[in-house]
């Protein structure tokens, strides 16, 4: 079995599924005794690399956290000043006042790292890497070894991101979609110089990482599940993750290119991006080019991306309210085909992001009822999680109240997606707050509810401890109000057309009405941010004195990783691989007084596999 | 010192919250794990239906707060088409977003834990599918179909005898140009440009370029009742012409020309009684982050009657007239009812001029 075959050198002697647990155990002991580094830092396990996205996913996050926290102070106190910035940021805020420029540096890196590093890497890269071999039934990935690439591609990407925040021109701040000819004109802003190009080095490092991540999961999911795991008797999850694979395997390139070509217009006078310019009093050599393309280009990367965010959580949601409701997910099937429909359709709409670019109307219209249809799948969605837990019997670990979070913002922030998708609506829209609280809603705070849900409910298998109760449900209680208390006003100004990304207001007619009301939003989200480090902080706790774990499927779920040991070795089941006799989602009466029949129990007599 | 004072606040209330969850665990233990955790359970389940509550509460409170702040009534012809498309829409999400919401917090306060009980094996309906993947279709359809008939009536071509005006974005603030009397706007090429006395790159070779009349601060004086149409243009990088009172914006790309129009319904006198602000004036703002002077980028739209534009137009000097006859006297911009268009504040449109000189 290639499942067996491309462990067999990490693993020593676990070379047949017909292994005597005996002799295995002699051998376990092997396995502990690896070294520091091969263990916890160059390590080839699976379990290991996911923890390490998730902590540097912590690390990326607390950091563009903080950024945020910094510009909202100057959003919502413009005349005031802070001595806590001139501490951080120096000589970019002298005297307590945050310089212009620093303060598009923060929107711009905040935008960057908490998309890309926190959102993909952290959610898709921890659970991808920590779910696909244990709910599948596999000892590790197809290949170990470009999986451990994988971590150190992005790790390297986060550390050359991080020192562009100390050069002197400062860090990139054309916002994160750095559109040119701003990103690619040092003379049109500061951000623009070595921090540009850093960004971009960063950017290209992440997305291979990202593409080394991607093809290793397609085809462990593929190629390696356990006998008896058809397609259809895997759990959503994995489903989910499948699909965000291929998404990023596909798109990802498409921002190489991009970033490539920037590259080009940067430093090789090429003109793809550029043409006609005046800048720094002269008139630039190039001509012919199209500001335009870059947009395209980053877009077609930029939309799935966010379903790149969004898939995981969604898959992560479906697992945690079955388990927690005990019932199975309703509507298998549909969710698998509306997963589908949004990967086909996340190609399909990326210029909804370029209504107001005057591109052709007539495109423009073609990409309206695409994005539209995109609604459906996502619909559906909604409808079968409120179908799942309908007449359960629900256990509201803090797993499950995230899960249910993630729910509610992602209906509200799936649908003002209506508004912004529909180009007649947009075209008033586009670039206000109305956008910020759209994509924060349903792409920033759900995604980031399906990362916490997961965290908690799968903290008990990554550390074989518990994390606190208490401070889970205050953590969830300050995050779901501080997050509609921060982001559902701002619909409003979105509304009356203020715009996004400016440094501040007073001195618009139209918007500085709204001063009162930004204040509120940054005291909001300063609170915010300190929940989140009550999460990092019982996190870390927990890791060491949780309580501990006794019973090895805690949570007396069905998939696979519940068969491990309560902390599984390298290598993941200590005996044989379990064989896979049902689907992902049979709670039902076990015949014995259970609500639960795990996948790795055979059919009882006469029993029909219902589903699949 | 406060700064010290803030970390001593969060550290003490961090410690304060990690004690108060440990002796809840410790409480768990002495009570019985079952016992505390079928107590959590039951209060968690009711916390369901606070936050519930408290959630339509919230939403009715911010209402109440914002609706008074919101930008008044849409100004343009195409603004009404969007205020009634936004509302159209705003029904079916609402109503969806409602109804979700409610049901989602119902049934997690309703069908929390019960004992050990098997619960209804519900895994599939394909009936209850095909109801809501139809229903959410023929939704989507009714909004597309209106979405893009004001989409295309925004887009199309605007009608014959349009105004034209040319709106030209650069870091950091607006340029307009209007044609002058022969109603056309001359060529004009990047190349050309100069601060001193060609900021547009006008092509003093066209005679069409004669008339024309530029505005530094991109003031924008708009016809009531009259179609206008904006060639949108930019210096150096993307810019965007945000036109909020409007209900429209479109962006300004360097070596493209797109453009937008649309037919002014309320003059700013009008708009001032209407909001009773008598500081009320319709702006100009740029909506695609184009540097770090982004923010400031205004200019002023003026709405007024055609006698009052024709009027106005009368005072302008062509800027031909204005930079190639030095012994005419210069003429002060812009009219005297928008003293204020230059920058917002001096200083800092002082500190954001980079590249003008």
């Amino acid at each position: 079995m290639s499942n067996e075959a491309t462990t067999q050198h990490e693993i020593h002697h676990h070379d047949s599924h017909a292994h005597d647990a005996h002799e295995h155990h002699e051998h376990a002991h092997h396995e502990h005794k690896q070294h520091f580094f091969t263990k916890y830092v160059f390590s080839m396990d699976h379990k290991i690399i996911s923890r390490q996205f998730l902590v540097m996913g912590m690390f990326w996050a607390i950091a563009g956290g903080l950024m945020s926290v910094f510009f909202r102070l100057q959003l919502g106190f413009p005349d005031k000043t802070f001595a806590i910035l001139s501490n951080f940021l120096g000589e970019w805020a002298r005297g307590g006042k945050l310089d212009p420029e620093m303060y598009y540096g923060l929107v711009t890196i905040h935008g960057t790292v908490l998309v890309f590093f926190v959102l993909t890497a952290g959610l898709s890269g921890t659970f991808s890497n920590f779910l696909i071999p244990l709910q599948i039934g596999a000892r590790d990935m197809a290949s170990p070894f470009l999986n451990m690439l994988s971590f150190w591609f992005f790790a390297i990407a986060s550390v050359i991101m991080f020192s562009s925040l100390f050069v002197t021109t400062g860090p990139a701040s054309g916002g994160w979609t750095t559109y040119p000819p701003l990103s690619a004109l040092k003379e049109a802003s500061i951000g623009s110089g070595l921090g540009m190009d850093l960004w971009l080095v960063s950017m290209a490092l992440f997305v291979v990482s990202s593409l080394l991540g991607g093809l290793n999961y397609i085809v462990t999911v593929l190629n390696m599940r356990t006998k008896g795991m058809s397609m259809t008797r895997m759990p959503l999850t994995i489903w989910a993750f499948l699909f965000t694979a291929v998404l990023g395997v596909l798109s990802f390139p498409v921002l190489l290119s991009a970033a490539v070509l920037l590259l080009f217009d940067r430093h090789a006078g090429t003109s793809f991006y550029l043409s006609e310019i005046f800048i720094a009093g002269k008139a630039l050599p190039n001509v012919g080019g199209s500001a335009i393309l870059y947009q395209h280009l980053f877009r077609f990367l930029g939309h799935p991306e966010v379903y790149i965010i969004m898939l995981p959580a969604m898959g992560i949601a479906s697992e945690v309210l079955s388990t927690h409701s005990r019932k199975p997910i309703f509507g298998y099937f549909a969710m698998i085909l509306s997963l589908i429909g949004i990967t086909v359709l996340a190609f399909l709409v990326w210029a909804h992001h370029m209504f107001v670019t005057g591109m052709s109307p007539f495109l423009g219209g073609v990409f309206v009822l695409l994005t539209l249809l995109i609604a459906i799948p996502s619909a559906v969605k909604v409808f079968n999680w409120l179908t799942t837990i309908f007449r359960g019997n629900i256990r509201f670990t803090p797993a499950m109240m995230f899960a249910i979070g993630f729910v509610s913002l992602f209906i509200s922030g799936g649908l003002t997606g209506l508004f912004l998708g529909n180009s007649a609506l947009d075209i008033h829209l586009h670039d206000t707050y109305f956008v910020v609280a759209h994509f924060h809603i349903v792409m920033g705070i759900s995604a980031f509810f399906g990362m916490f849900a997961g965290v908690y409910h799968w903290f008990p298998k990554m550390y074989g401890r518990f994390m606190n109760n208490t401070l889970g449900y205050i953590h969830f209680f300050l995050t779901f109000i501080g997050a509609y208390v921060i982001f559902w006003p701002m619909h409003y100004e979105g509304v009356s057309g203020m715009p996004r990304r400016y440094y501040e207001y007073t001195n618009w007619e139209s918007f500085k009405q709204f001063g009162e009301l930004n204040q509120m939003i940054s005291i909001a989200a300063i609170i915010v941010f300190f929940a989140q480090l009550l999460f990092v902080f019982n996190y870390f706790v927990s890791v060491w004195k949780g309580r501990k774990v006794t019973d090895p499927n805690p949570w007396k779920a069905n998939s696979l990783e519940w068969t491990t040991p309560i902390l599984p070795g390298h290598g993941n089941w200590d005996g044989p691989i379990p064989e896979v006799y049902r689907w992902a989602y049979d709670y039902k009466d076990n015949g014995e007084g259970g609500d639960y029949i795990p996948q790795n129990v055979p059919l009882r007599e006469g029993e029909a596999d219902d589903h699949h | 010192m406060s700064g010290l004072l803030l970390v001593a606040l969060v550290a003490l209330i961090f410690v304060v919250l990690y004690q108060v969850a440990r002796s809840s665990e410790m409480v768990a233990r002495i009570q019985g794990e079952e016992i505390f955790d079928k107590k959590r359970n039951k209060l968690l389940a009711y916390s369901m239906l606070v936050l519930m509550v408290s959630f339509f509460a919230g939403i009715y409170a911010c209402h109440r707060y914002m609706m008074p702040l919101m930008a008044p009534e849409a100004a343009s012809d195409h603004g009404k088409q969007y205020d009634f498309m936004f509302l159209v829409t705003l029904a079916v999400t609402g109503a969806v977003f409602v109804l979700c919401q409610i049901l989602l917090f119902w049934f997690a306060f309703k069908y929390q834990r019960k004992g050990e009980k098997v619960p209804f094996h519900f895994a599939h309906s394909t009936k209850l599918e095909l109801v809501w993947t139809t229903i959410p279709a023929i939704a989507m359809a009714v909004l597309v179909a209106i979405g893009l008939k004001a989409w295309f009536t925004m887009t199309s071509e605007a009608p014959k005898g349009s105004m034209q005006i040319e709106i030209i974005g650069k870091q950091f603030n607006w340029i307009s140009r209007y044609p002058g009397p022969d109603g056309v706007l001359g060529k004009r090429y990047f190349t050309n440009i100069n601060d001193k006395d060609n900021i547009l790159g006008l092509d003093w070779k066209d005679p069409k370029n004669m008339d024309d009349i530029i505005v530094p601060n991109g003031e924008l004086r708009l016809v009531k009742g009259k179609p206008v149409e904006l060639l949108i243009g930019s210096r150096d990088v993307i810019h965007d012409v945000g036109l909020s009172h409007f209900r429209l914006k479109m962006d300004a790309v360097p070596g493209i020309t797109s453009r937008l129009w649309f037919t002014p319904i309320i003059t700013t006198e009008e708009m001032k009684k209407i909001t009773g602000n008598e500081k009320f004036v319709y702006e100009l703002s740029c909506d695609q982050m184009c540097g770090k002077g982004h923010y400031s980028m205004r200019a002023v739209i003026v709405v007024e009657t055609q006698e009052e534009h024709d009027a106005w137009l009368a005072k302008q000097q062509s800027y031909y007239a204005q930079n190639h006859q030095p012994e005419a006297p210069k003429v002060e911009t812009p009219a005297a009812d928008a003293p204020k268009a230059e920058g917002p504040k001096a200083d800092s449109a002082k500190s954001i001029t980079m590249n003008i000189k």
